[in-house]
């Protein structure tokens, strides 16, 4: 008996009047991008990175939503830098487009820190990598402000890792 | 977020975007996507709910071992456990976003062509 193919409704949780706009809405690129995975998984080093507005605030600064409550059009785009021992305790949350409830209590929703490191123990990835990235993911500019200096420097950061592949969650 | 999974890409390392959102990533043509059927902030699943946040994860790992090409999508077969109601109004901040705010003042469907054409991505992208 055949399955019926389970498919992603990206609009089951937003306004109604979302989905003909965005559904008819042009690509935002014509080409596509590419690199081929090298090293297979069990060799691997893997990072996650969350654009839930993740950052520790015993050693780093909040992302500026002040700034973005007087520029409604603007959105931090910096980045932090969260090493994969990061508890929840030390945790906190930076975002006015999501309620951040559900973080304070589990970040592996947003960074599954936990569940990538069981993979490593279980041998399904060869490690998971020192260190993993945080964005606040709002953004009107079609990431405009990331490429100035973030993507840069996580991109920097990620071949000084030697990381084999990157596990991007938005928020 | 797909334009930062399409630049690290470019810069030689591979990617994939788990996202509850893959319209969204289709239209950045991202290398290899993941669709979950989420609310926005919960890429991974549920609070608390390890063995969800471990099929998520599992599904990344797949699609970063099989991908052969560009625009690869693989959809996660897994059924929010909220009625769809009140998930609506969980993931939605408790005060409207600055943006949100502005936009209502515009018009009722203000806040959805922004988010068609990318003055606002709101949420993430």
């Amino acid at each position: 008996m055949a399955v019926a193919e389970f498919r992603v409704d990206s609009y089951k949780f937003v306004p109604r009047n979302w989905r003909a706009g965005m559904e008819s809405a042009p690509m935002k690129t014509d080409t596509t991008v590419w690199t081929g995975m090298t090293t297979p998984l069990p060799e691997a080093t893997i990072a996650l990175l969350t654009t839930a507005g993740l950052y520790l605030p015993a050693s780093q600064e909040s992302y500026d939503l002040d700034r973005e409550r007087r520029e409604p059009t603007w959105g931090d785009p910096t980045y932090r830098v969260v090493p994969r021992g990061a508890r929840q305790a030390e945790m906190a949350f930076a975002h006015l487009h999501i309620n951040t409830r559900d973080h304070y209590q589990d970040f592996n929703i947003a960074l599954p820190l936990d569940r990538f490191a069981e993979f490593e123990a279980e041998g399904r990835i060869g490690r998971l990598a020192d260190e993993h990235y945080s964005v606040m993911g709002y953004r009107s500019d079609d990431g405009a402000g990331w490429r100035q200096d973030t993507l840069p420097a996580i991109t920097r950061r990620l071949k000084q890792a030697r990381v084999d592949a990157l596990v991007l969650a938005p928020a | 977020m797909s334009v930062l999974a399409r630049f690290v890409e470019e810069a030689g390392i591979p990617t994939v975007v788990v996202t509850m959102m893959p319209d969204a990533a289709r239209r950045w043509r991202a290398p290899r996507v993941v669709g979950v059927e989420f609310p926005f902030g919960h890429a991974f699943g549920m609070p608390g709910d390890a063995a969800m946040q471990r099929s998520v994860a599992e599904h990344a790992l797949r699609a970063l071992a099989e991908a052969t090409a560009p625009e690869y999508r693989l959809d996660v077969p897994i059924e929010w456990p909220v009625d769809t109601k009140t998930a609506y109004r969980d993931w939605q901040p408790l005060v409207a976003s600055p943006g949100v705010a502005m936009l209502k003042k515009r018009g009722k469907d203000a806040v959805a062509r922004a988010a068609a054409t990318g003055e606002v991505d709101e949420p993430a992208s």
